[in-house]
């Protein structure tokens, strides 16, 4: 079984964000970086999918510069075979259909078994690419998935709805399914693993073998939100910003009365 | 210019957010007529041409028939753009349109600035405006984000649609929430939990200050995603809706799902050392300070009266 999993390497959201020169993305500089955390969980289901068929062979596609290739080590360390890194100094500047034609270019003619994506990004959070990638390589596609179960060539999976509610559908594979959180437990990666991921194959691709398409829509501008909330910010020592909050509660609701 | 609003229903049910669709469509100045896989006898309250399909024939969401459905009506309407939720069901239609029509898709918009869409990135930290190249434009829209003041009124006029297209994708069945737990939403006071407990140990930080408040203890999908806290406790779009005299949302950096579960509360009170997340944005008081120092001593505090 051939398993495609594609991960995108996105800042740590705590970050301290600031509006880059040209004015259409955030800076670059002086940002933490990791795995999109919805990416997390379609790395795990394409590792439980192999460890549950006793077999299979497992790619990890990640586009951008070459620190992407530290999110795809992660994955190669939680249990992936091999890497494919699109080489894209300028990956920010794609909007979701490109990504998902350098995507669809690249496993065109690999006949994947299964693709897993995470359901969006965290930073773009368009929630495109993998359905495009689906219709692109002309497959099913299965969105917001948090329970996976294949058995034979048959998938049975479900989506979660608004309220709770979950869908439970059936699709026979080649298909790709896009991941939410909960949908499993991502593991940590270990030491042992951490090395053997050392010597996987890690193989690079120029973006401009890959992508063929003008893109659909552009960033005219990024920029902060106005602050609406008027709400009043506590700073300070502990003990005082207790008595502070107390003091509000008693004045502002009928909870301490 | 024109819009082809897409309404939703499910098993059984006209979603209410098609009034959204609607307060969107006046704010662009648009033209609507609308599109739904419903019901004759559930149709929404609206002046224009709806396109129905019946749910009844086509049976509960496929998304290779919707598509088949959707893109006669545009074919027939020649829409400007096509405005979905930003919902499990837009975010899954959406994209598959788009692709067929080769149009630009801006998704989870948040505001029309200037004519231009506006939508949210890292965590609603940042606004991006974004451009189509496309003559067409598939959207969808952020929950929440555009309303009406007053409900819609009016009927539509029907026009009915059919397809015999079938898709590779069975749906088999809804499966409910879990049953039982708490119903937070008849809690006076909820104290949730959110990433920023850091292990499970501490929830019973959390715990601790909503007895003291006599109050319940509720959690952010992370909290709950991770196992820490029971989904039956979870606040937000995929768990419950609540509406407390006083939320304490401890470690909760405020995406808009949470925000969507907890913002009509009376009073709301935000604990995060993070003093741009995006709970700020809704929050009364915004304590900015680690949880684990802070809760336990606002507790100690409130204990001693």
């Amino acid at each position: 079984m051939k398993i495609l999993v594609c991960i995108k390497q996105v800042p740590d959201m705590e970050s301290k964000f600031k509006v880059d020169a040209a004015g259409t993305w955030y800076d670059n500089a002086d940002l933490a970086w990791r795995m999109n955390e919805y990416d997390e969980y379609a790395v795990e289901q394409a590792v439980q999918l192999k460890e549950q068929a006793g077999e299979g062979d497992i790619t990890v596609l990640s586009i951008g510069p070459d620190k992407v290739k530290e999110a795809m080590k992660k994955a190669l360390a939680m249990g992936c075979d091999r890497g494919v890194h699109v080489s894209d100094d300028a990956v920010s500047s794609k909007e979701p259909y490109q990504i998902a034609s350098i995507i669809a270019a690249f496993a065109g003619d690999k006949g994947f078994d299964v693709i897993f994506t995470g359901l969006q990004s965290q930073d773009r959070g368009s929630g495109q690419v993998g359905v495009l990638v689906g219709e692109l390589l002309g497959l099913p596609s299965v969105t917001t998935v948090v329970d996976f179960n294949m058995e034979g060539g048959s998938v049975t999976a479900k989506r979660e709805l608004e309220g709770g509610i979950r869908a439970v559908v059936k699709v026979a594979t080649p298909a790709l399914f896009t991941c939410q959180l909960g949908l499993n437990t991502p593991r940590y990666p270990t030491l042992p693993n951490i090395m053997k991921a050392k010597k996987k194959e890690l193989l690079t691709i120029p973006v401009a073998d890959l992508l063929d398409v003008d893109p659909r829509q552009q960033t005219a501008a990024l920029f902060f939100p106005e602050k609406k909330g008027g709400g009043l910010v506590l700073e300070g020592e502990v003990g005082d910003l207790a008595d502070q909050l107390v003091q509000i509660l008693k004045e502002k609701t009928t909870v301490l009365s | 210019m024109k819009a082809l609003l897409v309404a939703e229903y499910r098993d059984g049910q006209l979603l209410g957010s098609y009034q959204e669709l609607i307060g969107f469509a006046r704010q662009l100045g648009a033209d609507c007529s609308m599109f739904l896989v419903g019901s004759g006898s559930a149709l929404p309250a609206f002046e224009g041409t709806l396109y129905l399909a019946d749910a009844a024939q086509v049976g509960d969401y496929n998304p290779d028939v919707h598509k088949q459905l959707l893109l006669s009506v545009i074919e027939q309407e020649q829409p400007d753009y096509i405005v979905f939720l930003h919902s499990s069901y837009g975010w899954d239609l959406a994209p598959r349109v788009a692709y067929s029509l080769k149009a630009s898709q801006i998704s989870e918009v948040v505001e029309i600035k200037d004519g231009t869409m506006v939508v949210p990135v890292c965590n609603a930290k940042l606004r991006r405006q974004v451009t189509p190249n496309t003559q067409v434009t598939v959207l969808t829209l952020q929950a929440g984000a555009f309303g009406l003041a007053e409900p819609p009124t009016g009927s539509p006029e029907v026009k009915e649609v059919s397809t015999d297209a079938v898709g590779p994708i069975t749906f088999t069945g809804y499966e409910a929430a879990e049953a039982g737990g708490v119903d937070l939403s008849k809690s006076e006071v909820i104290v949730s939990a959110g990433r920023g407990v850091g292990k499970p140990e501490n929830v019973s930080i959390i715990e601790d200050l909503a007895s003291a408040l006599g109050g319940d203890y509720g959690a952010s999908r992370p909290v709950v995603d991770s196992e820490w806290v029971e989904h039956n406790r979870q606040v937000g779009t995929t768990g419950q809706t609540v509406a407390p005299k006083l939320y304490v949302a401890c470690g909760i950096s405020g995406a808009i799902q949470h925000l969507a579960g907890m913002k009509k509360s009376e009073f709301i009170v935000a604990v995060n050392t993070d003093k741009d997340a995006p709970i700020g944005e809704v929050a009364d008081v915004l304590v900015v300070a680690d949880l684990k120092q802070f809760i336990p001593a606002l507790t100690e505090k409130i204990k001693g009266g």
